[in-house]
C-alpha cells in the first residue's frame, strides 16, 4: 500500500528571514465528539491518547506530539502518530462504547501548517481577527476562528511556534496566502505582537 | 507667486535635492516636501482645472482638507487620479498631472462655461436634474455629451494595479487618532494608567499644528520642541505604540476602527513592500483627537489660484520653507488669522493689509501686527479678488450694518490672499460611529455633544470621546487639558486607573472672539454670489445654495444632493459650515434648524486596493482543490467553478473544443468505462442512538429502516416543503450513516443538520461531522466497470450478488482502503470508490492503469450532467430553485406517506404545493432534432407578435444535445406539467423565431434500467 500524501506534500516556504511556514499534516488525527465533563470521557483521553483532557479553548500536547486540542463544547481533535490511528480509534470507541460517542480518523481531512518565527503572529494578524497578544493567546490557547478568508484552528506552540488547521482541500490557498503576506518587505514591525509569551 | 525662502522649513531636508515632474515639466524639491509645497516652491500656482466650470485652481490647503490641487500621479500601472498634492509626499521621480484641463492647464477651453456662467448659470443648482425635464433627445445629444466632456474628476487608471496591499488586525485598550498635541497629551495620559495604547498620526510627522505655533510656549519650550520632547517619552514606554502615515478612515460600533496606512506611497514600488495597509482595530475605548480645519471666507473670485487658507499660508512658511506670495493680503473674521501675518512677516514677505470684518480689534496678537506697521483694517472686507490665472489684486471695502457695502473700495495689489472664517472641528469620525453634535454660537463650530448620548461600546458604555480642538477647545492649554480629561477617561472605561495629571503650563497668546460673517459682500455682476465659490471642489456658489432654498429645499441633506455641496473626494470638508450656514440665512432659520450633513466613513478616500487588501489574484478567493487537481490541471482539464471548488468540465485533448471533448467523454464512459473525480460531493457523518430517527424527520423518505451497508437516494427539504438539496445515504452501521450531500450544498447542510440538533432537537442523541475533506471519490462508469476494478485488483467481491445495486462494501482496491458503493447517476452500471484523500491520487492513476487497455477515460462534470440528463435525474440547482417540491420533480416515490413527520411535510400538505397546476417536471423533444432549446426559455400559452406581453406557462431547466441518442433533449417546470403530455409548446426567441418541443417522459434512455446491471 502506498503511503497517504497531505494536499502540500510536507512543502516549506521561508518567506522572509526567520518566517517559516512548513506543511505538518501527516499526523494521526481523530475526531471526538462527546460529553467532555464525563470523566470516563476525560479518562479515556488521557489513557489512550496520552495527554490530558484540555479545558475550554485549550490545546494540550505531549513531548512526542501527542495532543489534544478543543474544537467546541463536545469536540475535541485528537493527535496521535499516524500508525496508531486505527488502534487508538478502535481503543476510543470501545471504552466509549456505552457512552454517545463520536469517534472518526479524520488523518486525511485537514491540512496543519506549522509557523515559526518571532514574526509569526503578525503574520497571521494579517487575516484573523483573532486578539494574538501574548495576554490574550498564551502558549497552549487554541481558537477557532477564520484566516485568510477560511475556517481555522489557531494554537500557540511555543513563544514563537503557531499551528494552524484548515480543511484539505484549502491547504493551497492557506500556503499561498503565508507566502505572500509574509514576504520580505511587509514586515508591520507592531511592538504589541512581537513581546515574547 | 510662491518662492522659496533662505532657511527655514521644518520639514524639509535642504541638502537633499528632488527631482520631480508637473505636467511634463521637470521641477526640484526637497526631501520633506510635498508635492504641494514643492510646486508653490517652483512658482506653481495654477495647479488644476475645477470640475463644472474649468476655472483655474491653485492649492488652499496644506493638509487633506484640501479641495482643488488633485492630480494624476504615477505613470503606467500606477498611474492614480484625484490624489491630493498636499498629502502627496514628494519622492525622486515623481510624476504629477493636473486634471481637468483640455487641451491644456493654461488654455481651457471648459472655462467659457465660467464665462457664460456669468450670464446665464450654466451649471447652477440643480441643472443635472432640471435637464431631465428638457426633451429627450436634448439630453441625448446636448446635455449628456457636453457634461461628460466638461465634468468628471480626473481619469481612471486603464493597466492593472502591480502594487501589493495588505490587511492587518490589530487590538488594543485605547486608541487615540491623531498625533498632535492632543493626542500625545491623551497618550500620555492614558499610557500611564497602564493602558496599551495606539496613536496614529495621518500624516509622516507628529505634532500636528505645534510645529507650526513656535510662539506658544509648553512647559516652557516652544510647541514644536515640547513636542519632540513628549514623543520621545512615549517611544520610550512599553505600553505604547505610535505609528505616523495612519489615518483614521472610519469608526464603528464597538470600539472597532479603520485605519489607512500609507506604506509606501512615499517610497513607491519597493518589492515586496505592501502599498497600503488596512488596519482593523478591535479596542475597548478611543480617544478622537483630530484637531480642527480652517474655513475659507466666501468672497467673490476666492477661487482664484493664489488665494490660500491663512493657516496654510503659515505651515507652508515655517513647515518647508515656502512663502506663498510676495504680498500677501490676509482676510479674517478672527484673531488666528494674524499668526500668518506674523510668519509672513517674519518670513519678509510683505503683508499688504489684516482685513478683518469685525468692527473693533484689540487683543494682543492683533496688537503686536499692529507694531509692524501692517495695518489692520476694521470692519472691511474682500469686495472682489481680481485677476486672471493667478491673484493680481484685491477690492478692500467697508462692511455696512446692513451687510452691503459702503464707500468706494480700495484696491491692493497682491499675489496671495488668505483667508480665514475660522475654525471648525474635525468631527468626522466622532460622528462615524453616532456621536452627536451641537452648534456652538459663540465659538461658530459644531462640536461633540457627549451629553446627547456618546456611540457606544459592547459593554454598553461610551466608547469613544473626542479630546482637544476637535472638542472644540482651540486654545492650547485648552486644548491640552481638553485632551488629558479624554485620555484620563478612556484609560479608566478600559479598567485602568489613571494617575492625577500635571498638566504643562501654557504661555499663548490671548485671542479676541470670532465674528459671524458667512457672505462678503460685493457688487454688479458679483452681487448675487455667482462667484462667491462654497464648495470648491464641486463648484458651488453662494448662489447656489440661494436658489436651492428659492426653489424649495429646506433640509441640508436635500441641498446637499441639489446642489452637490459637499461631495466628492472631499466631502466638504472646507465648505460644510458655510453652505449650511447661507442656506439657513436664506431660509431665515438658524444654523441648529438646518442641521448638518451625515459625515460617513472613509474620512479622506482611501484606495480600493487597501479595501481589498490580499485578496486579489490567485488570493482572490480561496479555491478548494480535490486530491487529483493537480493532475486533472496537467491533463487537459477545463475548469468552472462548483461551490468553492473547481472541477474539471471536460478534459480537452489537442484539437478539441469544449462540445467535441463533451461528446467523447460521454460516449466513451456508455460504450466503454470512464471515471470521473466526485470527490467534491459532500460527506457527512451521522453518529448516535437518535441518528436513525434524526435522519427520517431530516429526510422526505425512511431511513431507519435502511439496512446497514445499504445505501438510499434521500431528498432534503426546507420547513417550507422545498427540495434544497439530495444525495444517497449510506447505513454505516446501526447507529451511524454516511449522508451524501450536492458539492456545493455540503456546508450548507452540515449547518442545517447542526441547526435542527442545537436548537430544536437537542434532546436527541447525534453528533454530525462534516467529513468531505477526509475522502476522495472516484465513480467509474460504464459497461467495463468491473472490469478496471477486477483489472486494477481488489479483495471485494463485485458480483451483482455480494454487491447488489444500491449497498456497499469496504476493502482494499489497488493496494489503498476503500468504501466501494454500487450507485450509480449514470444509468450505466457504476462504482463510487471512496478512499482516504490521502490515497485519492495514488487509486486514481491505479485505475487509470489499469483500466488503459479498457479504454478508460476521464470525465467532467459536463459529461455527468448529460448523462443524467438522459437518464431524467435531476440537478439541485438546475431543476430546482427554492420554490420546487419534490412531487414537482415526480419525486412522489422518495417522499414518505408512512411517517408521522419530517421536515417540509406539513407545508407540502399546504393548498398551494398540492393544487394541480403547478409548475411539474417534464422532457421535451425539439421538432428540429438537431436544435438545442436554450436554458432558461420561456414556454408560452398564446404567442404573439415579437415585443407583446405573452403568458409563460413554464421555463427549460436542463437541455442538452445528446450525444447518446443523437438528439437534442431537455427537461422543463411546465404548468400542469404532468397532464401535457404529447402536447407541443411553443417558445418564442428574441429574434422572433418560435421554437416548439412535444412534452414527453423526462427519462430519455434506457427506461428499463438494462445497463445498469
Amino acid at each position: 500500500m502506498s503511503d497517504p500524501v497531505s494536499a502540500l506534500m510536507g512543502e516549506r516556504v521561508e518567506p522572509r528571514s526567520g518566517l517559516v511556514c512548513s506543511d505538518v499534516s501527516q499526523r494521526g488525527q481523530i475526531t471526538l465528539k462527546a460529553d467532555l465533563e464525563i470523566e470516563a470521557v476525560r479518562a479515556a483521553i488521557n489513557e489512550v491518547v496520552g495527554v490530558v483532557c484540555p479545558d475550554p479553548r485549550g490545546a494540550v500536547f505531549s513531548e512526542d506530539n501527542r495532543g489534544a486540542v478543543w474544537m467546541a463544547g463536545d469536540e475535541l481533535l485528537l493527535f496521535v502518530p499516524r500508525g496508531e490511528v486505527a488502534s487508538v480509534t478502535a481503543d476510543l470507541t470501545e471504552r466509549l462504547a456505552d457512552l454517545h460517542a463520536m469517534v472518526l480518523d479524520v488523518s486525511d481531512a485537514r491540512a496543519i501548517l506549522r509557523l515559526t518565527g518571532s514574526d509569526a503572529a503578525e503574520t497571521l494578524a494579517k487575516g484573523t481577527p483573532v486578539d494574538l497578544r501574548d495576554a490574550a493567546f498564551p502558549i497552549g490557547l487554541a481558537r477557532r476562528t477564520h484566516l485568510a478568508g477560511l475556517a481555522v484552528g489557531i494554537w500557540r506552540r511555543d513563544a514563537d511556534v503557531w499551528e494552524v488547521v484548515c480543511f484539505r482541500s484549502y491547504a493551497h490557498h492557506l500556503f499561498a496566502w503565508v507566502a505572500q503576506v509574509g514576504q520580505s518587505g511587509a514586515e508591520v514591525q507592531h511592538a504589541p505582537l512581537s513581546a515574547k509569551a | 507667486m510662491g518662492y522659496r525662502l533662505e532657511t527655514g522649513g521644518r520639514l524639509i531636508d535642504r541638502a537633499t535635492e528632488i527631482s520631480f515632474r508637473f505636467n511634463g515639466q521637470t521641477l526640484t524639491g526637497h526631501a520633506g516636501d510635498t508635492l504641494a509645497s514643492a510646486l508653490l516652491a517652483n512658482g506653481r500656482t495654477l495647479v488644476g482645472r475645477s470640475f463644472k466650470y474649468h476655472r483655474p485652481r491653485g492649492i488652499l490647503a496644506s493638509g487633506a482638507e484640501e479641495p482643488n490641487a488633485l492630480m494624476g500621479v504615477g505613470t503606467g500601472n500606477r498611474f492614480e487620479p484625484n490624489q491630493r498634492a498636499t498629502t502627496t509626499e514628494l519622492f525622486p521621480g515623481l510624476e504629477s498631472q493636473s486634471q481637468n484641463h483640455w487641451p491644456s492647464l493654461e488654455t481651457d477651453i471648459g472655462s467659457l462655461n465660467a464665462a457664460l456662467a456669468g450670464v446665464a448659470p450654466v451649471f447652477s443648482a440643480g441643472f443635472y436634474y432640471k435637464t431631465f425635464l428638457a426633451p429627450r433627445v436634448a439630453w441625448k445629444h446636448v446635455f449628456e455629451p457636453v457634461i461628460r466632456q466638461a465634468a468628471g474628476l480626473g481619469k481612471a487608471p486603464s493597466e492593472p494595479d502591480p502594487d501589493t496591499y495588505e490587511h492587518f488586525h490589530a487590538h488594543t485598550d485605547v486608541l487615540i487618532i491623531g498625533g498632535g498635541v492632543a493626542g500625545i497629551t491623551a497618550t500620555r495620559q492614558a499610557a500611564e494608567a497602564g493602558a496599551d495604547v495606539l496613536l496614529i498620526e495621518q500624516t509622516a510627522h507628529f505634532g500636528g499644528r505645534a510645529l507650526v505655533e513656535e510662539e506658544t510656549l509648553i512647559d516652557g519650550l516652544p510647541a514644536p520642541e515640547w513636542t519632540a520632547r513628549e514623543i520621545a517619552a512615549l517611544e520610550a514606554m512599553p505600553n505604547v505604540t505610535l505609528r505616523s502615515r495612519v489615518m483614521g478612515a472610519g469608526l464603528y460600533d464597538h470600539g472597532y476602527a479603520l485605519l489607512y496606512e500609507r506604506v509606501s506611497d512615499h517610497k513607491p514600488g519597493q518589492p515586496g513592500v505592501p502599498r497600503h495597509r488596512l488596519w482593523r482595530v478591535r479596542t475597548k475605548q478611543i480617544v478622537v483627537a483630530t484637531g480642527a480645519i480652517e474655513r475659507p471666507l466666501t468672497v467673490a473670485n476666492n477661487d482664484l489660484p493664489g488665494v490660500m487658507l491663512a493657516s496654510a499660508v503659515r505651515d507652508y512658511v515655517r513647515l518647508w520653507g515656502v512663502c506663498p506670495g510676495n504680498k500677501v493680503v490676509i482676510s479674517a473674521n478672527n484673531d488666528d488669522a494674524y499668526r500668518t501675518a506674523l510668519a509672513l512677516h517674519g518670513a519678509g514677505a510683505e503683508v499688504r493689509a489684516v482685513v478683518d470684518v469685525r468692527r473693533a480689534v484689540t487683543g494682543p496678537l492683533a496688537d503686536q501686527v499692529r507694531a509692524l506697521q501692517i495695518p489692520v483694517l476694521e470692519g472691511h472686507g474682500i469686495a472682489k479678488i481680481k485677476g486672471g490665472k493667478q491673484v493680481e489684486a484685491v477690492e478692500v471695502a467697508r462692511l455696512t450694518e446692513a451687510g452691503g457695502i459702503g464707500g468706494a473700495g480700495n484696491k491692493l495689489s497682491c499675489d496671495c490672499v488668505a483667508l480665514s472664517g475660522g475654525w471648525s472641528p474635525v468631527v468626522h469620525l466622532y460622528s462615524h460611529c453616532g456621536g452627536k453634535l451641537r452648534w456652538d454660537d459663540e465659538a461658530l463650530m459644531f462640536r461633540p455633544a457627549p451629553e446627547r448620548g456618546g456611540p457606544i461600546g459592547a459593554d454598553g458604555g461610551v466608547s469613544t470621546r473626542c479630546g482637544g480642538a476637535s472638542n472644540g477647545h482651540l486654545g492650547t492649554a485648552a486644548c491640552l487639558a481638553d485632551a488629558a480629561r479624554a485620555g484620563g477617561v478612556a484609560a479608566a472605561a478600559a479598567g485602568f486607573v489613571a494617575p492625577a495629571m500635571d498638566l504643562p503650563s501654557v504661555e499663548e497668546a490671548e485671542e479676541a472672539p470670532i465674528e459671524a460673517h458667512w457672505f462678503t459682500p460685493s457688487r454688479d455682476a458679483l452681487a448675487h454670489g455667482t462667484k462667491h465659490f462654497v464648495d470648491f471642489q464641486n463648484d458651488v456658489t453662494a448662489a447656489d445654495v440661494r436658489l436651492a432654498a428659492r426653489e424649495g429645499y429646506e433640509s441640508v441633506e436635500h441641498t446637499k444632493r441639489y446642489t452637490t455641496l459637499g461631495m466628492a473626494t472631499d466631502q466638504g470638508k472646507t465648505s460644510n459650515i458655510a453652505g449650511l450656514a447661507l442656506l439657513a440665512e436664506a431660509l431665515g432659520k438658524q444654523i441648529p434648524e438646518v442641521g448638518t450633513t451625515t459625515f460617513r466613513p472613509p474620512y479622506t478616500p482611501i484606495s480600493m486596493g487597501a479595501i481589498a487588501g490580499s485578496a486579489k489574484g490567485p488570493l482572490f478567493k480561496a479555491i478548494r482543490q480535490t486530491p487529483m487537481h493537480g493532475w486533472h490541471a496537467e491533463n487537459g482539464a477545463d475548469f468552472e467553478p462548483v461551490g468553492d471548488w473547481f472541477r474539471p468540465f471536460c478534459y480537452l485533448r489537442p484539437g478539441e473544443d469544449r462540445h467535441a471533448a463533451v461528446t467523447r467523454e460521454v460516449l466513451n464512459t456508455r460504450n466503454r468505462v470512464g471515471i470521473l473525480d466526485a470527490s467534491t460531493l459532500g460527506k457527512i457523518a451521522v453518529t448516535g442512538p437518535d441518528a436513525p430517527k434524526f435522519l427520517d424527520r431530516i429526510y422526505t423518505n425512511t431511513m431507519s429502516t435502511l439496512k446497514v451497508g445499504r445505501c438510499r437516494y434521500g431528498l432534503m427539504c426546507t420547513e417550507n416543503g422545498f427540495l434544497f438539496d439530495d444525495g444517497v445515504v449510506v447505513r454505516t452501521g446501526p447507529e451511524s450513516y454516511l449522508c451524501h450531500t450536492t458539492s456545493g450544498g455540503a456546508d450548507r447542510v452540515a449547518a442545517h443538520l447542526e441547526e435542527w440538533l442545537q436548537t430544536e432537537w437537542w434532546d436527541l442523541n447525534v453528533y454530525t461531522a462534516n467529513v468531505t475533506d477526509q475522502w476522495a471519490q472516484i465513480a467509474v462508469a460504464g459497461p467495463e466497470a468491473r472490469a478496471i476494478l477486477t483489472a486494477a485488483g481488489t479483495d471485494i467481491d463485485l458480483s451483482a450478488e455480494a454487491l447488489p445495486f444500491m449497498s456497499y462494501l469496504e476493502g482494499q482496491i489497488a493496494g489503498v482502503p476503500v468504501r466501494l458503493f454500487r450507485i450509480s447517476f449514470s444509468g450505466e452500471m457504476a462504482f463510487e470508490i471512496a478512499t482516504p484523500a490521502g490515497h485519492g491520487m495514488a487509486l486514481w492513476q491505479a485505475l487509470l492503469d489499469a483500466g488503459e487497455p479498457l479504454g478508460v477515460m476521464p470525465y467532467g462534470t459536463e459529461a455527468l450532467h448529460i448523462m443524467r440528463a438522459e437518464k431524467g435525474f435531476i440537478m439541485i440547482g438546475d431543476e430546482t430553485d427554492g420554490t420546487v417540491t419534490p412531487q414537482d420533480l415526480g419525486l412522489h416515490w422518495a417522499v414518505s406517506k408512512k411517517k408521522d413527520d419530517f421536515l417540509g411535510k406539513r407545508a407540502q400538505e399546504r393548498i398551494d404545493l398540492t393544487r394541480p397546476d403547478r409548475k411539474q417536471l417534464v422532457g421535451l423533444l425539439t421538432d428540429n432534432p438537431q436544435v438545442v432549446l436554450p436554458d432558461g426559455a420561456h414556454a408560452v400559452a398564446e404567442t404573439r407578435e415579437a415585443g407583446k406581453p405573452m403568458v409563460t406557462i413554464g421555463h427549460v431547466t436542463s437541455t442538452y444535445m445528446s450525444p447518446t441518442l443523437g438528439h437534442s433533449i431537455a427537461m422543463a417546470l411546465i404548468e400542469g406539467g404532468a397532464q401535457r403530455m404529447g402536447e407541443s409548446l411553443k417558445f418564442p426567441m428574441e429574434d422572433g423565431t418560435i421554437l416548439r418541443a412535444t412534452v414527453v417522459d423526462p427519462v430519455f434512455y434506457d427506461k428499463e434500467g438494462a445497463r445498469n446491471v
